[in-house]
């Protein structure tokens, strides 16, 4: 989106300033020309290649491998009339609600400001910032062993043996690890955002006798809103395209935790169809470019 | 413009040049590099086969070579992941062109692959003397079909495997039931699992359902029921539909699960086939149906993943008996089902005929004597078969008793598909929908996947 964002910024400094750099229309051109090769090349070809393969009922090995043939829109209306991709879409959405824009920005917030100044902040920082640098595949086997039915780290302590949360509760086990995982970003983001409020404000504020609720209402928030909007934007993308989940669930139970990374993996890899799983890859782009514009949006209306 | 035009040209230069070096040196004497390839490691994922490829055939097949005066180096690469990933990658691998001269294949894959054009038969790639090779005679009718498709060989068969019913033999008897079992029917298996519940055995029957475990569960649950049942999921051109035989398995399924003779929650888990060997291993499960796999790589007393060391005193196996005695496939009282792995040959080899030496070579009577130096299974060959099997008592009786009675699965594109559509079947009879309900289901997802009613059987 950004590429998209450039020239609206850029446009008007060109036509008055002429040429900055003194390097003339044809050097100009090829400053840019091996960017533009390399974006065409692994940006705008596969995405087109994409919308192409969707169209086909390309598979990974058999008769359509060798011979695929254009199906038009049929994957699409397939996806679309499926159960189990509108199961998929509406876990896809549950997940990103609960782990990032309610779990890991609220926590990540709460976490910041209480850590203002506190003694411990580089001591529980640190220990907030170890969960997001891990890498996935370890996350994943701590969380295994943490919540494993038979002997896992949370029934010992609950005294609960037995019991099955990635079975019973499969979103609910995997929102409470995304949050888990991810919340550090939002924390150092809205971190540095609080520096950016003067304490004079906040001060004048409580000697008016304002709440701690209306302290963050109207000194805190307007000053990071813009904060605000990039975190919810950076981590609902990720969150949307993330694919660590398969390590706990693999979407399972019986597809409950299926969110569309997975979904898509599961048609297209395990399943082989390829030119159906490229045309849910498609409409993934889309749901995510619909949210990407949204949130650039909010943040326009800010600076304007 | 200049500038960057002179960039780019440098660029082009230096890119070529580098190709132009790596062929080269390739090349500068007379010598022929081989690869090959197969879903093994060293240390890790059938570390055996690793160990014996690159310390035996390696060395072996570049000396025969030396002596015939061609200088032949082999390379072996190795790879140690889940099977769904090694096949994607071999298939993207022959997509470009690109890849190892002697590839290791599931049986099962071949059909897709050569639909798909990325195989060709061996006389085909290699030429004649395949036709003629001593190996033939050797590799029964039934295992050489692992690597035919549509009447031409493809592949040469590594080996077969079969599967049974595995018990625990002090389980049996604090349950009063005999360490000679053999049920006749699967009555006997319920009445077998009832008194086992009976007597405090957490899980009396595991058998594999849900589609977490994958192609075990088809492969151990859902085909050995169903040629019980008396069909097959393939035959004379049509799909086992909601028929009374996918019914009468799903209602077996149906009835181990809902009762408390097996616990459903081992279906689901992502690592429940895994958690299933260890189960078994610490006395936890009654039965369980699995591969000979299971007895030689799981449970084996020192190199097994869930090692049993009395596993030979401990553990009994019976065969897989059909619904009622003589109700299984061709009027069967017992069944089973195998696969097995098989070696292509890249067709787009530039050294096909070497390469179909090397791959003769491995499945020589030699080579497949010294790989069973590390491990005792059934080859695809009888001569070494004869040798090796009477030294394990499990094995003898997968050779003799089971292979006899065994069946295949359809080597076509379609069937991992269809294989899924059972997995899942089985999976909402374990979540509690009854039969009936999952066999309607299952029904209308073959029908959109082998193209409409009319390639399925009610």
């Amino acid at each position: 989106m950004a590429q998209a964002e450039a020239p609206h910024v850029v446009a008007p400094q060109i036509g008055e300033t002429h040429d900055a750099a003194g390097l003339g229309r044809a050097r100009a051109t090829a400053f840019v020309l091996p960017a533009l090769v390399l974006i065409g090349v692994f940006l705008v070809f596969p995405a087109l290649w994409t919308i192409y393969l969707g169209l086909t009922d390309y598979r990974l090995t058999g008769l359509a491998a060798a011979n695929p043939q254009v199906v038009g829109l049929d994957n699409y209306t397939t996806a679309l009339g499926d159960d189990r991709f509108h199961t998929s879409v509406w876990l896809t959405v549950e997940y990103v609600a609960g782990s990032a824009v309610i779990g890991q920005a609220i926590l990540g917030f709460f976490l910041a400001w209480t850590l203002r100044g506190h003694r411990l902040k580089a001591l529980i920082e640190g220990l907030v910032l170890l969960a997001w640098i891990l890498p996935g595949s370890v996350v994943a086997f701590l969380w295994l062993a943490l919540l494993d039915r038979d002997e896992g780290t949370l029934n010992a302590i609950l005294h609960t043996p037995g019991f099955a949360w990635l079975l019973d509760y499969p979103m609910a086990s995997i929102i409470v690890f995304n949050v888990w995982r991810g919340t550090a970003f939002s924390m150092m983001l809205y971190g540095a955002a609080l520096e950016s409020v003067p304490p004079s404000h906040l001060e004048t504020a409580r000697l008016a006798g304002a709440s701690t609720f209306q302290q963050l209402r109207d000194v805190v928030l307007p000053r990071i809103r813009g904060h605000v909007l990039t975190n919810l934007l950076l981590i609902s993308l990720w969150t949307f395209n993330d694919f660590t989940t398969f390590q706990l669930t693999k979407g399972g139970p019986e597809g409950r935790s299926e969110i569309l990374p997975i979904y898509i993996y599961n048609v297209a890899l395990s399943g082989g169809r390829l030119g159906f799983g490229a045309a849910i890859s498609f409409l993934l782009i889309v749901i995510n470019v619909v949210f990407a514009l949204a949130y650039l949006r909010l943040l326009r209306r800010r600076s304007t | 413009m200049r500038p960057a035009l002179a960039a780019v040209a440098a660029a082009l230069l230096v890119t070529s040049a580098a190709a132009a070096c790596g062929s080269d040196s390739g090349s500068t004497d007379t010598s022929v590099t081989l690869k090959l390839t197969a879903n093994a490691i060293s240390g890790g994922k059938n570390s055996e086969t690793a160990d014996w490829t690159k310390q035996w055939v390696i060395p072996q097949f570049e000396a025969e070579q030396k002596a015939k005066g061609r200088t032949v180096h082999v390379l072996f690469e190795p790879s140690g992941v889940d099977d769904e990933q090694y096949k994607t990658k071999i298939a993207l691998d022959l997509k470009s062109r690109t890849g190892a001269d002697v590839i290791d294949l599931d049986g099962i894959w071949v059909g897709e692959f050569a639909q798909a054009g990325y195989i060709k038969p061996l006389n085909e790639v290699a030429g004649p003397e395949v036709d003629s090779w001593e190996g033939w005679s050797q590799i029964p009718q039934a295992v050489q079909g692992l690597g035919i498709f549509d009447g031409k060989k493809y592949g040469l068969p590594q080996g077969t495997d079969g599967r049974v019913l595995y018990f625990n033999k002090d389980l049996f008897a604090k349950a009063g039931l005999p360490a000679d079992w053999q049920p006749a029917s699967w009555q006997d298996i319920i009445t077998a699992g009832q008194a086992l519940k009976k007597s405090g055995v957490p899980v009396p029957i595991q058998i594999n359902a849900g589609t977490a475990m994958g192609e075990a569960t088809t492969m151990q649950g859902a085909l050995p029921l169903l040629v019980g049942a008396g069909q097959e999921i393939y035959a004379n051109g049509k799909w086992a539909g909601a028929s009374q035989a996918v019914k009468d398995m799903l209602a077996f399924y149906h009835q181990i699960y809902s009762t408390g003779l097996g616990d459903p929650r081992l279906q689901q888990e992502a690592q429940g086939r895994d958690k299933s060997f260890a189960d078994f291993a610490s006395g936890k499960i009654g039965i369980l149906a699995e591969g000979d796999y299971f007895w030689r790589a799981v449970i084996e007393p020192k190199a097994g993943v869930a090692p049993m060391p009395d596993r030979d005193a401990k553990v009994g196996f019976a065969l897989i008996p059909a619904e009622q005695p003589g109700k299984g496939i061709r009027g069967q009282d017992f069944v089973s089902m195998s696969g097995g792995a098989v070696r292509v040959l890249n067709p787009y080899s530039k050294n096909a005929k070497l390469a179909w030496e090397l791959l003769a070579f491995m499945h020589s009577a030699k080579a497949t004597e010294s790989q069973l130096a590390g491990q005792i299974r059934i080859t695809s060959r009888q001569d070494v078969n004869d040798k090796v099997l009477g030294s394990d008592p499990m094995l003898k009786f997968i050779a003799d008793k089971v292979l006899p009675i065994t069946a295949f699965r359809p080597p076509l594109a379609v069937y991992p598909q269809v294989s899924t559509a059972l997995q899942e079947a089985t999976a909402e009879v374990v979540s509690g929908k009854t039969a009936d309900q999952a066999a309607a289901d299952y029904q209308s997802k073959l029908e959109s996947l082998v193209g409409g009613a009319g390639n399925v059987t009610g």
